[in-house]
């Protein structure tokens, strides 16, 4: 027993897990990939908000209508704009070197931005921007501080200011949003929409993933039944072992 | 005239058959802790089989290496399930080899005649580590390139010909896609080293016969027809009971394969989804797990003059102390079920000390967890250095005449 625990803590020890660096708590994305409409939603977000500065390119159009239980005529009338083959992958019209002259920095491509970041990570990120008039483009972000994107989704979201409370220690610590000008969406409205993204990203970011989990559990019952076969194969061969 | 006689004349197909499997005779009391020997066996040949399919679409080239793996995750048919095969396989590989060393240790299975034996295991390691160092660097992503800075960087620190030695490894004054394509060459060719070492292994192990966990050699105790008393064939005994081993392993590999490829961000670390990037930092480097107890030993030793070779040799000296167990080992028992308390304590105070600098090398440094990694690296030499004194000293049981 004393053997088997050691043996098990020795593959347990990489469980603890590791996630991104950010100042603020990160919200909880409750991400569920079995939800294939919030996936939908989620894609047309992305390609509506996002995927005009930012590229998916190692992801196909072709394959996200499939995966999502889409038709290609509705992908290729409603969600592609530039690109004109739904084998193409998702990449923008921008070069890197016209965004640095736009942005001063390339936007980062976002097909592995949930695997890297964590999709709570960026959940609250992409709620957390707020007004803040010593930046340049007069925003700011508790989750990123001093980022350099605008907040692409103002129009849904409207804009918030952030509360700050001085700690024990001196240091001025986030304590709450407040909206100050609405937006289309109420903030209810716009967490299920940003739910809906970081949903439809997480899928983007490892595509394979529902078919793995699925292929997985008939793997694990199969050898299951495997290990039985050759348990009691090695207790026939065993019995005039003593 | 039978087929098998016809080959048999011109090659030893049945000799060989009979000498390493049907009539080489393994004690009967192997019990869970010798499943790993053949679970390293397989993993070896999972990690060659997925990593050819693997260089049929991966392009070793600074531009593409980050795509090409993307690439084989989403358009590759299967190429998910091969990668992750793969990079999942090299963290089982390790847990594999280091319950495998363990085993070893525990029953004192470096113990003379098999000095060889042992040291041969131990080259093994080494070269498995200098793969695995070098596969981590061909996703071509944060960490990978970082990481590789980071290790190549050790090799700088040593004096006089360090910053030679560096360019030398990189082929570069930079880690740079000439790096890649060597790293990619060589992480290509070692396994096959691998499987030659692994080979010698094997017979070596077949001169000097499998050690077992009363640490007694079967072979002082034969039978009229010079057959070992406890021993049994390995075939097919053992191969169906490996079999067994075998299956319950694949359920636990498949558990994290299919439901966890990440592991928490241990077996594929998180900044590696982010294609390398010369000129950004990450936050924290931490190398892959199974280098972090030495990386924790790197980091404890203080750096003399800026330089921080005396890590570097400590580090080195961490894996060199195994290769001398044979040797450290005084006791006049080889299994610990005969040894005394003084080399029990010894041994788990060494396996916690492991445990803990391997957690030490994960986490960012700070004053205390420093102190904490230097107590453990002394613990963790003192374990080998005094080993010739406290195995000496310490109480045994009587051994029995055999197995029990």
């Amino acid at each position: 027993m004393k053997k088997l625990i050691i043996a098990l803590m020795l593959f347990a020890t990489p469980m603890l897990s590791m996630g991104a660096a950010s100042p603020v708590p990160l919200d909880d994305a409750d991400v569920d990939l079995s939800d294939k409409e919030s996936l939908q939603r989620g894609f047309k977000y992305f390609v509506n908000y996002c995927l005009s500065c930012h590229s998916a390119k190692y992801q196909r159009f072709e394959r996200t209508a499939n995966d999502l239980g889409l038709t290609f005529e509705d992908v290729k009338q409603n969600l592609m704009f530039t690109a004109d083959k739904i084998g193409s992958t998702m990449d923008i019209a921008m070069t890197d070197k016209d965004a640095n002259i736009f942005f001063g920095v390339t936007p980062p491509d976002l097909s592995l931005t949930t695997r890297s970041r964590g999709p709570d990570w960026v959940y609250t990120y992409m709620r957390s921007f707020y007004l803040d008039d010593s930046k340049p483009m007069g925003i700011n972000n508790t989750v990123f501080p001093d980022v350099g994107m605008p907040h692409a989704l103002w129009e849904l979201q409207g804009w918030q200011e952030a509360r700050f409370k001085k700690s024990e220690n001196g240091q001025m610590k986030f304590e709450k949003f407040e909206l100050v000008k609405a937006g289309s969406m109420t903030p209810e409205e716009y967490d299920a929409a940003m739910r809906d993204l970081v949903n439809f990203m997480t899928y983007l970011g490892d595509p394979s993933q529902m078919e793995r989990k699925a292929l997985g559990v008939k793997v694990i019952l199969f050898l299951l039944v495997l290990f039985v076969l050759s348990y009691l194969l090695k207790k026939e061969y065993w019995k005039d072992i003593h | 005239m039978s087929f098998i006689n016809w080959v048999d004349e011109r090659f030893p197909a049945t000799k060989v058959w009979n000498e390493h499997l049907a009539e080489y005779y393994a004690p009967k009391n192997f019990n869970f802790w010798y499943f790993f020997g053949s679970l390293a066996i397989l993993m070896l040949v999972n990690q060659i089989l997925t990593g050819v399919w693997l260089a049929m679409s991966y392009k070793p080239d600074a531009e593409l290496a980050f795509g090409s793996v993307e690439f084989i995750m989403r358009d590759v048919e299967w190429g998910w399930l091969i990668r992750y095969m793969h990079s999942t396989g090299a963290s089982a590989f390790f847990i594999v080899v280091y319950l495998h060393m363990f085993r070893g240790i525990m029953y004192g299975s470096y113990r003379g005649p098999r000095e060889l034996l042992w040291i041969i295991g131990m080259i093994i390691y080494v070269a498995m580590m200098a793969t695995a160092f070098m596969g981590y660097l061909l996703p071509w992503g944060q960490m990978s390139f970082w990481g590789a800075q980071v290790i190549v960087n050790l090799f700088s620190a040593v004096p006089f010909i360090g910053e030679e030695l560096g360019i030398f490894i990189r082929g570069d004054f930079v880690i740079s896609d000439a790096t890649l394509n060597r790293f990619f060459a060589l992480h290509f060719l070692l396994p096959f080293v691998l499987v030659g070492l692994v080979f010698v292994h094997i017979v070596a192990l077949h001169k000097v016969g499998s050690n077992n966990p009363d640490g007694i050699e079967i072979k002082e105790n034969k039978d009229e027809n010079g057959i070992p008393r406890d021993g049994i064939p390995f075939h097919p005994y053992y191969s169906v009971k490996d079999i067994v081993g075998v299956m319950g392993f694949l359920i636990l590999f498949s558990m994290v394969l299919f439901f966890a490829p990440e592991m928490g961000g241990y077996f594929i670390e998180a900044p590696n989804f982010e294609p390398a990037n010369p000129l950004k930092t990450p936050d924290h480097i931490a190398p892959v797990w199974y280098f972090t107890p030495y990386y924790a030993i790197l980091r404890a030793v203080p750096s003399i003059m800026g330089s921080a070779f005396p890590g570097v040799l400590a580090m080195g000296a961490a894996i060199v102390c195994f290769f001398f167990l044979p040797w450290l080992d005084r006791s006049p028992v080889k299994s610990m079920r005969y040894k005394g308390p003084i080399q029990r304590a010894a041994l788990g105070m060494f396996v916690i000390v492991f445990i803990i600098l391997g957690v030490l090398g994960v986490l960012p440094s700070t004053p205390a967890l420093t102190l904490l990694a230097q107590v453990c690296t002394v613990l963790y030499f003192a374990y080998f250095l005094l080993m010739p004194w406290y195995s000496k000293i310490d109480s045994t049981k009587p051994v029995p005449e055999r197995l029990t």
